[in-house]
């Protein structure tokens, strides 16, 4: 067997197997999260988005379908649902906060997240984007297995939902902080409720680097967006359109 | 270790079951998530196993959405004919969002804040 032939056997034997797509997955995150450190944390460094563009790259260059990348990655995937129920925990830590405020912060969360919903469907709508774009836009601001879940409810694309979510984390990580400092929003509690609503978890990994109660309320906002997007969007939605 | 584990997906499976059972137009692990929470009210406080499993998976967060994220190559051709629509509504939303919701919690919370006496300086910014 010649040399060329062999490698060639070996990438389509490796490129089968679960275990390459999985491995390639962490680290291309590892790797993110090495450039993010050494751009001193730079907000448009993001981790995520460099593992993606990373392993973009990959699958183009190797010509691998996104279908067998699943394969593997799957498994890194499964776990946003225990993720998402492990929210229960920062909810439940900030517990007398949450109490003593509860007003202003369902005031501000459900008013934050319909903002988001909205202006997306509108500005997109503006620019002329069909309905099943709109669809997959209006979830954008909520963890990404939800958003899949309602997108999917609301006749859009889970899998552009998914794309549209880890952009708005970007854009909410990178911007958020810098824009709530210029509004003259400088307490924790408040910048982690916005951080979290608009931009989920990835704006909350951000917030987690500020403080560890600006984290935690931004890891509120996200649980309670996940739960109040996914039970009134779809309402809201079937009377609208 | 294990034991919370399971404690977990035993919630998640419940919420599902529940979605399904109840047609509810919402997400199986958030239903988990309401779960979780009421069985922490209930017992009052959080066992300290689950706080390291939970803790494992909040850590994380930012890699479980890459899988997701990398299914940008299955809608180039359309991101990139959508670009103007798309990326126009995700910045001006994202951006609308934090304000407002900033904002609002800011001026609602400012009695109470003004109150407890942590009125000033209390970013807490890290470097």
């Amino acid at each position: 067997m010649s040399a060329p032939a062999s490698l060639t056997e070996l990438w389509v034997y490796l490129a089968a197997s679960p275990l390459t797509a999985l491995t390639m997955t962490l680290i291309a995150y590892q790797c993110g999260m090495w450039i993010s450190a050494r751009a001193g944390f730079s907000p448009l460094a993001n981790p995520v988005l460099l593992a993606v563009l990373l392993l973009v790259g990959l699958l183009l260059v190797t010509g691998t379908d996104y279908s067998t990348y699943f394969e593997g990655a799957q498994f890194v995937h499964f776990l946003l649902g225990p993720a998402t129920v492990a929210l229960a925990l920062p909810l439940y830590r900030q517990i007398e906060r949450v109490r003593r405020s509860a007003l202003a912060i369902t005031v501000s969360l459900i008013t934050g997240g319909a903002v988001a919903a909205a202006t997306a469907v509108a500005i997109g709508a503006f620019f002329g984007a069909g309905p099943d774009i709109l669809a997959s836009l209006a979830p954008k601001s909520v963890t990404v297995a939800v958003a899949m879940g309602i997108a999917d409810k609301l006749g859009g694309l889970p899998s552009l939902t998914a794309v549209l979510v880890m952009i708005t984390g970007v854009i909410g990580a990178a911007l958020g902080p810098l824009l709530l400092t210029l509004l003259g929003v400088r307490d924790p509690a408040s910048r982690g409720l916005a951080i979290g609503t608009a931009a989920h978890g990835i704006g909350t990994a951000r917030a987690l680097q500020m403080s560890d109660l600006e984290g935690a309320f931004a890891g509120l906002a996200m649980g309670l967006n996940a739960l109040a997007t996914a039970l009134l969007l779809p309402l809201v939605w079937g009377w609208v359109f | 270790m294990l034991f919370y584990l399971t404690v977990i997906l035993v919630c998640q499976l419940a919420g599902e079951l529940i979605v399904v059972g109840l047609g509810l137009p919402m997400p199986g692990p958030v239903i988990g998530m309401i779960l979780l929470f009421a069985g922490l009210v209930i017992r009052g406080g959080i066992p300290e196993g689950l706080t390291r499993v939970g803790d494992a998976f909040l850590s994380n967060l930012s890699l479980l959405f890459i899988p997701a994220g990398v299914g940008v190559v299955l809608h180039m051709g359309l991101i990139a004919r959508e670009a103007k629509a798309l990326g126009a509504a995700l910045l001006g939303s994202t951006l609308i969002a934090i304000a407002v919701t900033g904002l609002l919690m800011h001026l609602l919370t400012r009695r109470q804040r003004a109150r407890a006496g942590e009125g000033t300086g209390e970013t807490g910014d890290r470097p």
